[in-house]
């Protein structure tokens, strides 16, 4: 693979760096979702809600843009995937729905029965939300039978396959390490000590995982090895990313939960650059049939459209990145109990 | 069924259920903005109450929409495969600027609106409002970009790419400028402004019948009869304007909306009635010329009518007939409910005739209803194209997905919306129930 520095691999990079937003954002909600079942307390619970409580739904955007522009820059990859996810995604949004509902809703009824069932809710459709999003990952990198009009002729059970599933539980894993270094910054006390000895375990959780994710991606899918064997120097992307995630455990040690939580967000974003990496030029790879598959150039937009929304994204980027730090920073330090929370 | 009628169904259901929540923050924020404005200029303890009360209902409302909202953007992908690639060029860019200039605009301050009183100083706090509100009106602008250019395309050129064509941007300002986007974004802006009006007059009107909170109720109710009445009125201008570029751009939509099908003669305007599509003839209340009279300013100028398009070419006329006049009927009532609150302020009525103060409580239903039957004229008035004269609905849906597929996740929309509508309504009566806080600046603790 030769990189080609022109707008359809821009545009690559930018929807990549929209999705990579997604995951490092949304990545530790789901994560605190995931985590929070593990707490007992009513007030421990309330305290991992609210860790995410002012800016969950601002994460969500990063999605919800990810997949507009996925639209307006490679509409053919977004009809494809997004109809030939169709159970998925579904269910996917139901996930994603009751989630917001279950933050919502489970603080305005003091009665345990109530705040058991959205606790639950909150729980179950966070981690279903992040296997999802892990499955079809997993399906993208593994390839989907495509017929020559970029059509998917496979059905819902075609995509549930061991592979995919793997990446999916590795997406779930990743999260939870990541939402448990973010709610220990968060937090304070016991809640904090206890997050604190989580982590460990979602690391070690996680690397599991992720080693299965590697050894299986080269025996089974080694086509998302090329790139990286062509160019020796990209090498450094996974080396880094192992860096990152061995570097959390000696922050957290000495008592840096923000650095710790820096370097989970640089693993997220590492692998997503791994992956966007090994994938280029192509989006959805077609299997068997190869030549059906998707990339940049086939799947893109006409250049005037990636012109125009280049324009769109030089003036709104910066914005988005000038206010997403506002309220990070507004809403800085531990969380504590107030009457407007969750 | 098959899988495109139970995919319109599951869009306009969706979408459906989706807009009653936009509508609401789009008013609600305007309100807000007013409000916490007066609260920064008077120091008045009252309008800080008001605006601390309103932003609690608007994070309810403002999730209900996000949480629906990501729904429709998923759809055109997975319902309409056929449709997302023929217009993707085009219209994702209206809906990358919605996400990048609108979403993170509002989702980001809402935070600070709902969490920041003690973060923030109360200027940034006022700041943050605007901002959301902001990040309101420009959602509706970019979503109403996309839509009007599905009903009035232009600025594009159809290219052949293998055995398929596409739509791809030629002038971006001419399709975000398409015939038809200021007069429907104008409607929309308005009809989402009557929508908060009437929300607002109606808790209002509900706490002076309980005879509580009177000084947060009354001056919210000024605030709001002085929106509704600039709204309704100015409604009929937009309206108005609207059916005038229908008839020149849309001339089956317009048609459809007075089942007129002679084309040849001079039109009238019914204010009611029903159509018999088989034998072309409506029984109503007809008030001869006047269609013509608003579109061409001749009483006797004919207008096109639905014969001059084949029968595959016309949209369902009753269907369409029916949800515009309901409309329209709904449109004058709210004019003339906003005078009677205007009036009733004037001589006080307003705040003491239990009357007036039940109808203000039931009015909330009305904007909602209007707003929801414009979009249905405006889209089944578009039928039997998805793209207006480019793409059949008939051939935009996903190839891919079958009605099996589609009727399961149709079942469980309407199942889950149910549901989150049975808690919305639910929630929202336990935060007008619990009403205003006394203004101490702490509040209550919620448990």
């Amino acid at each position: 693979m030769n990189f080609a520095f022109d707008l359809n691999s821009i545009w690559f990079i930018l929807v990549g760096f929209l999705f990579a937003g997604y995951a490092i954002l949304d990545g530790f909600d789901l994560g605190v979702g995931a985590l929070h079942l593990f707490t007992k307390t009513d007030e421990q619970r309330r305290i991992m809600i609210n860790t995410i409580g002012p800016v969950w739904d601002g994460n969500e955007v990063w999605l919800i843009t990810g997949g507009g522009a996925l639209f307006a820059a490679f509409p053919e990859v977004y009809a494809t995937s997004f109809s030939g996810f169709y159970m998925a995604m579904i269910l996917l949004l139901f996930g994603l729905i009751f989630r917001a509902v279950a933050i919502e809703f489970r603080s305005r009824q003091p009665m345990k029965r109530w705040r058991q069932f959205w606790d639950i809710s909150f729980s179950v459709s966070s981690i279903f939300s992040g296997l999802l999003i892990g499955v079809a990952l997993g399906n993208i990198a593994w390839g989907m039978p495509l017929n020559s009009n970029h059509e998917f002729t496979g059905n819902f059970w075609t995509l549930i396959h061991p592979y995919a599933v793997l990446v999916g539980i590795t997406t779930v894993a990743l999260f939870m390490t990541h939402g448990a270094i973010y709610a220990a910054m968060k937090t304070e006390g016991e809640l904090n000590k206890k997050l604190k000895g989580w982590i460990n375990r979602t690391i070690i959780f996680f690397v599991i995982c992720y080693a299965t994710t590697t050894m299986a991606t080269l025996i089974y899918v080694p086509h998302m090895a090329d790139n990286i064997k062509d160019n020796p120097v990209l090498f450094i992307i996974p080396v880094l990313n192992m860096l990152a995630i061995a570097n959390i455990p000696r922050e957290i040690h000495h008592g840096r939960e923000f650095r710790a939580f820096l370097s989970s967000c640089a693993a997220v974003a590492l692998l997503l650059a791994l992956f966007g990496i090994e994938m280029y030029p192509d989006l959805i790879l077609s299997n068997p049939a190869a030549a059906n598959s998707l990339n940049i150039y086939n799947g893109a937009s006409s250049s005037k459209t990636l012109t125009i929304m280049l324009i769109i994204a030089v003036l709104g980027m910066p914005l988005v990145i000038a206010y997403t730090s506002t309220i990070y920073w507004i809403f800085r330090g531990k969380v504590k109990l107030e009457a407007t929370s969750y | 069924m098959d899988a495109v009628l139970l995919s319109r169904i599951q869009f306009g259901l969706t979408a459906g259920f989706h807009y009653i929540f936009p509508v609401l923050s789009i008013g609600l924020g305007m309100f807000l903005v007013i409000m916490e404005g007066m609260y920064l200029r008077t120091k008045d303890k009252v309008y800080h109450s008001m605006t601390r009360f309103w932003v609690k209902i608007f994070g309810l409302i403002f999730a209900l929409g996000v949480a629906t909202g990501i729904v429709l953007e998923f759809e055109f992908g997975t319902n309409w495969a056929t449709y997302s690639r023929f217009v993707g060029d085009v219209f994702g860019s209206a809906l990358a600027a919605e996400g990048i200039f609108s979403f993170f605009l509002e989702s980001g301050f809402l935070a600070v609106l709902l969490f920041g009183w003690n973060k923030v100083s109360p200027r940034m706090h006022f700041i943050s409002t605007v901002l959301v509100a902001l990040g309101a009106h420009f959602s509706a602008i970019w979503i109403v970009v996309a839509n009007s250019w599905q009903q009035t395309p232009a600025g594009y050129h159809i290219v052949q790419r293998g055995l398929t064509s596409r739509a791809e941007i030629v002038d971006f300002w001419r399709v975000v400028f398409s015939p038809s986007f200021i007069d429907r974004i104008t409607h929309t802006f308005l009809g989402a402004w009557q929508a908060g009006a009437f929300f607002v007059l109606s808790v209002s009107a509900f706490y002076l019948l309980k005879n509580k909170h009177r000084e947060f109720a009354r001056n919210s109710m000024k605030i709001a009869v002085v929106i509704a009445l600039f709204a309704s009125i100015m409604q009929l201008v937009t309206g108005h304007l609207s059916a005038d570029t229908i008839a020149e751009t849309q001339p089956a939509k317009l048609a459809a909306f007075e089942a007129h099908f002679p084309s040849e003669a001079p039109a009238g305007l019914y204010l009611f009635g029903w159509v018999d599509e088989e034998n072309q003839k409506t029984t109503g209340l007809q008030i001869p010329g006047l269609l013509s009279l608003l579109v061409h300013w001749d009483s006797s100028e004919p207008v096109t009518g639905l014969n001059t398009f084949a029968e595959e070419d016309r949209p369902p006329v009753n269907l369409v007939f029916q949800s515009y006049h309901i409309m329209v009927g709904i449109g004058m009532l709210l004019i003339l409910l906003s005078l009677i609150g205007v009036l009733g302020w004037y001589n006080g009525m307003l705040f003491k005739n239990r009357f007036i103060l039940k109808v203000f409580v039931v009015s909330v239903i009305l904007p909602q209803i209007a707003n929801q039957m414009g979009w249905f004229s405006a889209e089944v008035g578009r039928q039997p194209w998805i793209v207006y004269g480019l793409l059949r609905t008939s051939e935009a849906s996903s190839k891919s997905v079958d009605a099996g597929q589609v009727i399961t996740s149709l079942v469980l929309f309407g199942i889950i919306y149910l549901l989150l509508f049975i808690l919305f309504i639910y929630l929202l009566d336990g935060k007008i129930k619990a009403g205003p806080e006394d203004d101490t600046g702490g509040g209550r603790q919620r448990a």
